[in-house]
């Protein structure tokens, strides 16, 4: 059924199949393009805006200490940030979304990613008293496991990946510390 | 230091075949026998480094520059394709004994799904090792992670293939035999794997 | 005719069935069971391209020179394949995520180029496009089957409906339960199809 070979007719076919291919992709790459950039932007605010105060007015993004973050001004008075930090869990990366006020509080965070066991360190994500406990964590308190001698509550049997969390936490209200110095 | 940690990382605790299941075919496919396993390792081993390492270059100075990073998976398989067939034409002419050891395996390694995964994951995936910020992996971090990998696929082979040939003189119920009892193995090895998680 | 059509798409599930007869396709088999969700959503975003592929290749597979073949079907494959990424980039990024690797890992599925080889290089367009969508469907009913049950003995739940308070047997939701489910599915399989 399929044609014979020789030199002319491979190198034509696959030229021929390439372009069309290529044609094809170029075509739907520019039809998804902006349905795409909606998407991630869409998903990028909607993280942002559960970590921060209702009705601010958010900024794009800037980058400071070489972290990710977004300032939310009412009244064009800065009165929240959201900082993006990863740190290493037990499983790879957790990276959060962390809202901060001024002085230092914890508003809320939000997992972006993680690749933590299912069942145990996962529970980052689903656990009640773990999450809860999160918002408004007061600056005053110390960011680390109560195992460590610090105030946060660990997830039952995932010690490393509760101190992941708070080690990232940690991290963003590091730099809204020395945001506020500036 | 931090590549001794990406070596531990990509052969134990993120193994290739036990954690992130790639590559099954050819793992399930030609460890029959220990000599087979080891030939087929090695070949994987060649390509996989090499393969990364063309990959990462094409995505990093022709790809991104020119924004076709949406070409990624047609560019890198015809890639891979390409350079599977080359490294054959090549050994046969420079090395005989060597073609004659892994010859047979280089064909099938184009559709391991390990090559391909492994050079979209170096290009996409940020990585932490250590006490390091996360980042993307450079060019001769990917070279060792790709490695590594590698030999933690030849790793998981070898020690597969040597208990599929004990597994071979057991009598073991009929609708065992074959696949099933060795699917059932790599489940408790792949068990046995996940004490090293959490290492790194 | 029809009849011939009909038991091309239904002999996926059973005779053919790619995962637990043929055993091509492994990765995503073990890989996106995680849950009776994921299996399925894999299992279409594979069916997707395998009916594509098929019938872009069967209209060009007698104009093709016999020695290019292989990666003429390798390049239109790749092509349906991003496209398949974008649109889900697109459309439903959350999926897209949570598959992550294994999309575009659909390229170098066995079952694809197996199907492309075996078939659609040597039969029409409608047929090849009956071939791909009940081979897709049988591979799409595996995952799900595999996925169900990881999730109901690992997470307690039936696609997302949580029955049981708690975690399930967590072994099952890990790497390890994958090649156990299948395993002792194929066993299964093999006492059934054996009668």
């Amino acid at each position: 059924m399929a044609a014979k070979s020789n030199l002319l007719n491979m190198a034509l076919c696959l030229t021929l199949v390439c372009l069309f291919c290529a044609a094809l992709l170029g075509g739907v790459y520019a039809l998804t393009k902006e349905p795409i950039d909606n998407a991630a932007a869409a998903e990028a605010k909607a993280a942002i805006a559960q970590v921060l105060p209702e009705g601010g007015e958010i900024s794009q993004a800037l980058s400071a200490g070489g972290y990710e973050y977004y300032e939310s001004r009412m009244d064009s008075v800065v009165n929240a940030y959201a900082v993006k930090t990863s740190t290493n869990g037990f499983g790879g990366l957790l990276t959060l979304m962390v809202g901060v006020l001024p002085d230092g509080t914890i508003y809320n965070t939000k997992v972006l990613s993680h690749s933590e066991t299912p069942g145990l360190g996962a529970k980052c994500t689903s656990d009640a008293r773990f999450m809860a406990q999160w918002k408004g964590f007061a600056a005053g308190k110390k960011l680390t496991v109560t195992k460590d001698g610090g105030d946060v509550d660990a997830i039952t049997a995932s010690t490393i990946t509760s101190r992941a969390y708070a080690k990232a936490v940690e991290q963003a209200r590091e730099l809204v510390k020395s945001l506020q110095e500036e | 230091m931090e590549y001794f940690l990406i070596i531990i990382s990509a052969i134990f605790v993120n193994n290739i075949v036990l954690a992130q299941f790639l590559g099954i075919c050819p793992f399930l496919g030609v460890s029959n026998k220990l000599s087979t396993a080891t030939g087929m390792s090695l070949a994987v081993c060649f390509v996989i480094t090499f393969a990364t390492v063309v990959t990462y270059l094409l995505n990093q100075y022709l790809l991104v520059p020119f924004g076709l990073d949406f070409l990624q998976t047609i560019a890198f398989i015809l890639v891979i394709a390409a350079l599977v067939q080359t490294v054959e034409i090549v050994l046969k002419k420079v090395s005989p004994s060597l073609y004659q050891a892994l010859g047979i395996f280089l064909p099938l390694i184009t559709t391991n799904c390990a090559v391909l995964g492994v050079a979209i994951t170096v290009v996409t995936k940020e990585f932490t090792f250590g006490s390091a910020a996360p980042h993307m992996l450079n060019l001769a971090e990917s070279a060792v992670y790709a490695f590594a990998t590698a030999l933690g696929y030849g790793l998981a082979m070898v020690l597969f293939s040597g208990l599929r040939e004990h597994l071979a003189l057991c009598n073991v119920p009929k609708s065992f035999k074959g696949l099933p009892v060795a699917l059932i193995t790599v489940g408790i090895m792949a068990m046995a794997f996940l004490g090293f998680s959490g290492i790194v | 005719m029809a009849g011939r059509r009909f038991s091309l798409i239904t002999k996926g599930f059973l005779k053919e069935n790619p995962t637990f007869v043929l055993l091509l396709g492994m990765c995503p088999t073990l890989a996106t069971t995680t849950s009776a969700i994921n299996g399925l959503e894999m299992g279409l975003a594979t069916l997707f391209v395998l009916v594509l592929s098929n019938i872009a290749i069967s209209l060009i597979a007698p104009k093709v020179p016999d020695k290019v073949h292989i990666p003429v079907y390798i390049v239109v494959i790749a092509t349906f394949v991003t496209v398949l990424q974008l649109l889900m980039q697109a459309f439903v990024p959350e999926v897209y995520r949570t598959l992550g690797l294994f999309i575009p890992l659909i390229v170098v599925n066995c079952i694809i180029l197996g199907r492309a080889e075996a078939f659609a290089g040597k039969n029409g367009w409608l047929d090849s496009a009956c071939d791909g969508l009940g081979i897709g469907l049988g591979f799409t009913v595996s995952l799900t089957v595999i996925g169900i049950i990881r999730e109901i003995l690992g997470n307690g739940s039936f696609f997302g409906w949580k029955f049981i308070q708690g975690d399930g047997i967590l072994a099952f939701v890990m790497a390890p339960g994958a090649f156990l489910v299948l395993g002792y599915l194929m066993v299964i399989f093999n006492k059934i199809a054996k009668k």
